[in-house]
C-alpha cells in the first residue's frame, strides 16, 4: 500500500499514531491545548471496541493507566500542564512499580493556571523526575505533527522495552497545527511484547505482585540501584538528536521542539546572509544527547540555548558542556514563540554582527 | 471423610501482621472463602489499598495491585476493563475510600464499574496511629481529635455514611454493611460478600460491601471491649443490612436485614 499523506492537526495525529501503536486503553480529562486528542480517542477508541474513559480528574485517569498497564493493555493519559502536574503521583508509582504507559504533555504557559499558549516550561519537571523519589522517564520532544505522530508511535515500544512511563513533550503550537502527515502502519498483532508480569496473565500458580512499596531500605535501595543501571542502558541505546549545519558553525542553537524549528528558521536566514549558524536539537530530553554536546564543544564551538522558558534546558547544555564552551541563553516566556528575526538578532549581537 | 472446614485456598498460610482484635484478619478470611467457593481464585485480582491493608498482598494467594492512595478504584476500573472475565476486588480502608478518594470512589460507582469494594470501616486510621477518620463517629477520640470529634466547634465535619450516599447513584447495584464483632454477623457479612462477588460476574453494576471492623489498638481497647464498642455505637449509626440492592436475582441476607432500594 502507497504511503498515504494526509493533513492533521497534531493533537489528532498523536491519538491515531497510538491507536496504531496498539494503544489498548486511554484515559483523559479536558484542558486546553490538548482536547482534540482527547475528542479524536473518544471517537476513534470506542469505534474500534477500546477501553476510553472521560476520568474525574487527572489524578484518577493516571490511576486508571496503571492499572489497565497493569492487567496488560497498552495504556496511555494526555494533558497539558496543570494536569500533568496532577498526573505526577500516578507518574511515580508507575516508575516504582516498573509500570509502562505513554503520557502525552501538549504544554502551555505556567505557572499556575498560567495561560492556553504553547510554552516550554515544564521542562525541569518532564526531566527531572516530576514527582517524590529518585526516578526519571524517558521523554521525547516532537518538532512537528509528522515526529509528534512517529515519537507517540514508538513512545508504547519504549515503554515496554524499558517498562517505564515515556513522555511526549509537545506544546500548544504543536497540538493545535496542521500540517501533512505520513501516519505509521497498524502494529500487528503479533509485535506486540508479552508481558508476563502483568496480573490476569493467565499462568495458573504463580503471583503477580505490581506494588511501589518496599519497606526494607536496603531492598529498595537495591531496587532503585537497578532502576539506575537501566537508565545508563537507555542513555547508550536511545539518545538521539539532530544536527543541521553544525559543523562549520561559528555559533550552534541548541532548541527543542517549536524552539527549534524557529531556530532552523533562523539558521537559513542566516546562511542566505553568510552567516554560518548550526542548529542542535534534542529528540529525547532524557536521556539528554550529553556526550555529542561535550564533543561539539571540544570543537571549540559556543551554543545558544532558546527556549520558550526562562530557561531550563540550558543547564542541561551546560552541565554536558561543562565549561568547555561558553553557552549563551535567549527565551520567551507565558505563552509567547519568538521569532527568526529576534533569534537571528540575539545570535548575530553574541558574535558582534549586528553593526 | 469430607473436609467441612480448613484453610482457604486463596489465603496463604502465614501469621498475619494485623494487631490482635483487628478485623482485617476476619475479613480476610470471608474474601477468600468467598473467592474459593466461586472456584475464581485464578482469575481474581485484588488492590490492595494504602493503609493497614497495604499487607493484604502479602497473604491473599491471588494477583494484587498496588495504587495510589484512594485512587485504588481507578486502579481497579483500567484493571477490569482490560480483564472483564476476572474478579476484580478493591480492598479499602475508611481513609483510602471516603477521604483522599472520595472522588475515585464516587465516580467509579456513578459509572457503574464492574468491580467490587469491600470497604473496611473501623472509624479510625490505623496504620498512620490513629487519627481521625471520615467515618469517626462525633465524640470519638483520635490523635488529630483529641477532645472528640466535634463536627460543630472545631469544623471536623460528622461521619459519612458511604452506602447510603452511594445509594443515590444510578450505577450502584449492590450496596451491603456488615460486621465482624460478632459470629452472627460474620456469617451475614460473608453472604453479603458472596452475593456483591456473583453479581460481578454476572457483570451487574457497581457492588460495596461495607465492613464494620473493630481497631482495638487505636480505639485504645481490649479486643472484646473493642467488640462491645462496635456494637454499643457505630451500628447504631451505621445501620446494617442491604442499603441497596438492584440485582438481577434478588435475594435477601439473613432476617429484617435487607432493604430494597434506595431507603435512606
Amino acid at each position: 500500500m502507497a504511503e498515504e499523506k494526509c493533513l492533521m492537526k497534531g493533537n489528532e495525529a498523536i491519538g491515531e499514531a497510538a491507536i496504531r501503536a496498539g494503544c489498548d486503553a486511554y484515559f483523559g480529562y479536558p484542558i486546553t491545548p490538548q482536547n482534540e486528542l482527547t475528542a479524536y480517542m473518544a471517537k476513534n477508541m470506542l469505534d474500534s471496541g477500546r477501553i476510553f474513559i472521560q476520568a474525574e480528574s487527572e489524578v484518577a485517569a493516571m490511576s486508571m493507566v496503571f492499572g489497565a498497564s497493569s492487567a496488560g493493555g497498552r495504556a496511555m493519559t494526555s494533558s497539558s500542564s496543570p494536569g500533568v502536574s496532577l498526573k505526577q503521583e500516578g507518574i511515580s508509582y508507575a516508575c516504582g512499580a516498573d509500570i509502562p504507559c505513554v503520557v502525552v504533555n501538549v504544554q502551555r504557559a505556567g505557572p499556575g493556571l498560567g495561560g492556553i499558549s504553547p510554552a516550554q516550561g515544564d521542562y525541569f519537571q518532564a526531566t527531572r523526575g516530576g514527582g517524590h523519589g529518585d526516578y526519571y522517564h524517558i521523554v521525547l520532544a516532537p518538532k512537528s505533527v509528522q515526529e509528534a505522530a512517529d515519537l507517540t508511535y514508538e513512545a508504547f515500544d519504549l515503554a515496554d522495552k524499558w517498562r517505564m512511563p515515556v513522555m511526549v513533550l509537545a506544546d500548544g503550537l504543536i497540538g493545535q497545527m496542521m500540517e501533512g502527515v505520513v501516519l505509521p502502519p497498524p502494529l500487528e498483532g503479533c509485535k506486540r511484547p508479552d508481558r508476563p508480569w502483568a496480573v490476569g496473565s493467565g499462568k495458573s500458580g504463580a503471583r503477580n505482585r505490581i506494588s511501589s512499596c518496599i519497606l526494607d531500605p536496603e531492598t529498595l535501595e537495591a531496587a532503585i540501584h537497578s532502576r539506575y543501571e537501566r537508565y545508563e542502558a537507555i542513555a547508550k541505546e536511545r539518545t538521539s538528536f539532530e544536527e543541521i549545519e553544525v559543523g562549520d558553525a561559528e555559533l550552534v542553537f541548541v532548541a527543542y521542539g517549536t524552539s527549534a524549528r524557529v531556530c532552523l528558521g533562523a539558521v537559513q536566514a542566516a546562511r542566505k546572509a553568510g552567516l554560518k549558524l548550526g542548529l542542535f536539537r534534542p529528540i529525547t530530553l532524557w536521556p539528554f544527547p550529553s556526550e555529542r554536546l561535550a564533543s561539539i564543544a571540544s570543537d571549540g564551538k559556543r551554543f545558544l540555548a532558546v527556549e520558550m522558558s526562562m530557561g531550563q534546558m540550558v543547564q542541561d547544555v551546560r552541565l554536558a558542556v561543562n565549561g568547555a564552551a561558553q553557552v549563551d541563553f535567549f527565551g520567551r516566556c507565558g505563552g509567547v514563540v519568538p521569532s527568526e528575526e529576534e533569534v537571528l538578532a540575539v545570535a548575530k549581537k553574541l558574535l558582534g554582527r549586528d553593526a | 471423610m469430607e473436609a467441612l472446614y480448613g484453610h482457604p485456598k486463596s489465603l496463604v498460610s502465614v501469621q498475619s501482621k494485623y494487631c490482635p482484635g483487628c478485623g482485617h484478619g476476619v475479613i480476610h478470611r470471608l474474601v477468600a472463602e468467598a473467592v474459593d467457593e466461586l472456584g475464581m481464585q485464578e482469575k481474581a485480582i485484588l488492590l490492595n489499598p494504602v493503609g493497614c491493608a497495604i499487607w493484604a498482598d502479602l497473604y491473599f494467594d491471588m494477583d494484587t495491585v498496588q495504587v495510589p492512595h484512594g485512587r485504588t478504584p481507578a486502579g481497579a476500573t483500567g484493571i477490569k476493563r482490560m480483564r472483564p472475565d476476572h474478579l476484580v476486588i478493591c480492598y479499602q480502608g475508611d481513609g483510602d475510600l471516603a477521604a483522599i478518594g472520595t472522588a475515585e470512589t464516587v465516580h467509579a460507582a456513578n459509572r457503574g464499574e464492574k468491580f467490587t469494594t469491600i470497604f473496611v470501616n473501623n472509624a479510625i486510621y490505623g496504620m498512620t496511629g490513629g487519627q481521625m477518620a471520615p467515618t469517626t463517629l462525633v465524640g470519638q477520640k483520635a490523635t488529630t481529635a483529641p477532645r472528640g470529634r466535634d463536627p460543630d466547634v472545631a469544623g471536623m465535619g460528622y461521619p459519612i455514611r458511604v452506602c447510603e450516599m452511594l445509594a443515590t447513584l444510578e450505577g450502584t447495584k449492590y450496596l451491603a454493611r456488615g460486621s465482624v464483632d460478632s459470629a452472627v454477623n460474620v456469617r451475614k457479612t460473608k453472604q453479603y460478600i458472596k452475593r456483591a462477588f456473583e453479581a460481578q460476574l454476572r457483570g451487574e453494576g457497581f457492588g460495596l460491601v461495607e465492613i464494620l471492623s473493630p481497631c482495638p489498638t487505636n480505639w485504645q481497647m481490649s479486643p472484646s471491649a473493642a467488640a462491645d464498642w462496635l456494637a454499643s455505637d457505630m451500628i447504631p449509626y451505621y445501620r446494617l443490612g442491604e442499603i441497596k440492592n438492584e440485582l438481577s436475582t434478588r435475594g435477601t441476607v439473613g432476617e429484617g436485614a435487607s432493604l430494597q432500594g434506595a431507603a435512606l
